[in-house]
């Protein structure tokens, strides 16, 4: 079956009726910026991601495909705008099929809010959608109820207050393309350094006619410097109370065991990111 | 579209003193609230040598997702003369609610002022830190929001640090972490102070392997560690940050340094 399973809804209900605590999700604390630029739109986004006060990662993705020329940040609940990028991405490239054209922007935003409007706001989305398509750059923003706006500029998250007063002070119509990127980076730094939920380096998106360029860490403001002491701990310092081997042998009688070099890793399906 | 963004900041994160909404009956009957704390985050730590101790703080302030200053300073000389405080030979460091850390200071550094000025001699540290216990239970039903740490140097010249809950229980210590990030770095403390969990590699097999037994670590050791385990807690908490002010108590007096924490 298709879309997404309630067959846990009735046990939550009764479990938090007892008073256990929902649980948390990870909220992208954020701030994410748009702004449109004479012959293209620039997208940029901090890569800080939250869980209450406590940083859940030091350098996450917040930038998000869509199609080639249509990208969108995200700010809100993690997994919900990397699913609802995902989904929307992967209906847009049946529809581009299906029509044989590339697909446009307001195709996009419009697919987002009704996906959105459904869910009522339970899908905790805030995206920043922007692309170049036949008709021309767009930039708009959608909320987690389905409301849009379509503006020369735009910032969304908890850090878009401070992004904001710099647009505010400092936008002007008919930027080039490399004010435009600055006046992006800008407003990121704003929040980065003035609201607690974003933190770390800037990604920047800059999509024009002719080509998408994403900056991952287009900034990188936040270097940790060198630990004062070295935390290595001599071999045995740890203590073991018992130990087991498990010998070859021993374990294909379970299971099928197959040999890999170390250099050529063929059992992974796709290889995620890790992080420094 | 104005709906969408309340001014309230994230439910379950930090919040603001006063209530977020207006709660209205249909009755008419409306309830009025008002909470006098506020969570101003930040993180202190202490950590005893043999003939000093060793007191940190960072410098930010938080109420939410936004910082009031870069610079409100955590750690206090208690009983010195003048704005410098010149001649302390306490430090105390609080961390919580600001307004309750400022006021308990206030308190504690008048009465450390009014010993010396009656008993005609400097109050000693044990001294000291039973009275900042006492000062702490007496408000024992409206408390001072706060955890205090209280350091200095004991009657025989040994480091003493002392750390207090906000209802005044306290207990002499080799090191203490307190604030936001206490539950980051006082694991790390535990295992680098007091080698918690480390054993002498060889030593045995099993039960009979020896536990690393802690011993004073010499000054310019702690001094690191403590860099680190702020350095550290920048990394991963949102409310610590800008800047580390630190307070060395020796028997020459108090040293106090400050250098930079990242801001974001």
């Amino acid at each position: 079956m298709p879309g997404f399973d309630f067959s846990n809804h009735n046990r939550n209900a009764a479990l938090h009726a007892q008073g256990v605590p929902l649980p948390k999700a990870t909220s992208t604390g954020t701030t994410i910026v748009g702004c449109i630029f004479d012959g293209g739109v620039v997208i940029a986004a901090d890569t800080r991601a939250t869980s209450g006060p406590i940083v859940a990662d030091k350098n996450c993705e917040k930038l998000h495909y869509i199609a080639p020329q249509i990208w969108c940040a995200g700010a809100g609940t993690a997994a919900d705008t990397e699913f609802t990028t995902a989904i929307i991405s992967s209906n847009l490239e049946l529809h581009a099929l299906s029509t044989g054209r590339k697909p446009r922007v307001v195709t996009c935003m419009t697919m987002l809010k009704q996906h959105l409007f459904r869910y009522q706001g339970h899908i905790g989305a805030y995206l920043v959608v922007a692309g170049v398509d036949p008709t021309g750059a767009h930039l708009f923003t959608v909320h987690a109820h389905g409301s849009t706006d379509k503006l020369p500029y735009v910032t969304m998250g908890s850090g878009s207050l401070a992004a904001m007063s710099v647009f505010e002070t400092q936008w002007k119509s008919k930027l080039s393309r490399e004010d435009a990127i600055k006046l992006a980076a800008d407003a990121i730094q704003a929040g980065i350094f003035n609201d607690l939920g974003s933190g770390s380096n800037v990604d920047v998106c800059v999509i024009t006619e002719e080509k998408t360029t994403l900056m991952r860490n287009y900034i990188t403001p936040n270097v940790r410097e060198q630990k004062q002491r070295n935390y290595r701990f001599k071999r045995g310092t740890t203590a073991v109370l018992n130990e087991k081997v498990i010998t070859r042998e021993e374990i294909s009688k379970y299971v099928t065991v197959q040999e890999l070099d170390d250099q050529s890793v063929v059992g992974t399906a796709e290889k995620m990111d890790v992080d420094a | 579209m104005a709906s969408v963004f309340s001014g309230a900041p994230p439910q379950g994160g930090p919040g603001y003193s006063f209530s977020q909404t207006r709660i209205a009956t249909s009755s008419g009957i409306r309830e009025h609230s008002f909470y006098p704390y506020t969570d101003n985050g930040g993180s202190t730590l202490g950590v005893s040598g043999a003939d000093f101790t060793i007191l940190a703080g960072d410098t930010r302030s938080t109420s939410g997702y936004n910082i009031n200053t870069r610079y409100a300073p955590k750690l206090f000389k208690i009983g010195g003369e003048g704005p410098d405080g010149t001649g302390a030979r306490i430090v105390l460091s609080v961390v919580g609610f600001a307004a309750d850390g400022d006021a308990l200071k206030e308190r504690l550094d008048t009465i450390v002022k009014m010993y010396k000025y009656q008993h005609g001699k400097p109050m000693s540290v044990a001294a000291c830190a039973q009275r900042l216990s006492h000062i702490l239970y007496n408000k024992r039903f409206f408390p001072y929001y706060v955890h205090a740490i209280l350091g200095g140097l004991d009657e025989e010249g040994r480091g003493a640090l002392y750390s207090y809950d906000p209802v005044g229980s306290y207990e002499r210590e080799q090191c203490r972490a307190a604030g936001a990030a206490a539950s980051l770095i006082m694991p790390f403390l535990d295992n680098q102070v007091n080698f918690k969990n480390q054993y002498i590699p060889g030593s045995g097999v099993g039960h009979a392997l020896e536990q690393r037994v802690p011993e004073p670590l010499p000054r310019k050791d702690v001094e690191e560690l403590v860099k680190d385990a702020f350095t550290s807690a920048v990394e991963r908490h949102i409310e610590v940050g800008d800047g580390l002010q630190m307070m060395i108590i020796t028997k020459e007096g108090i040293q106090e340094t400050f250098s930079e924490l990242k801001k974001d």
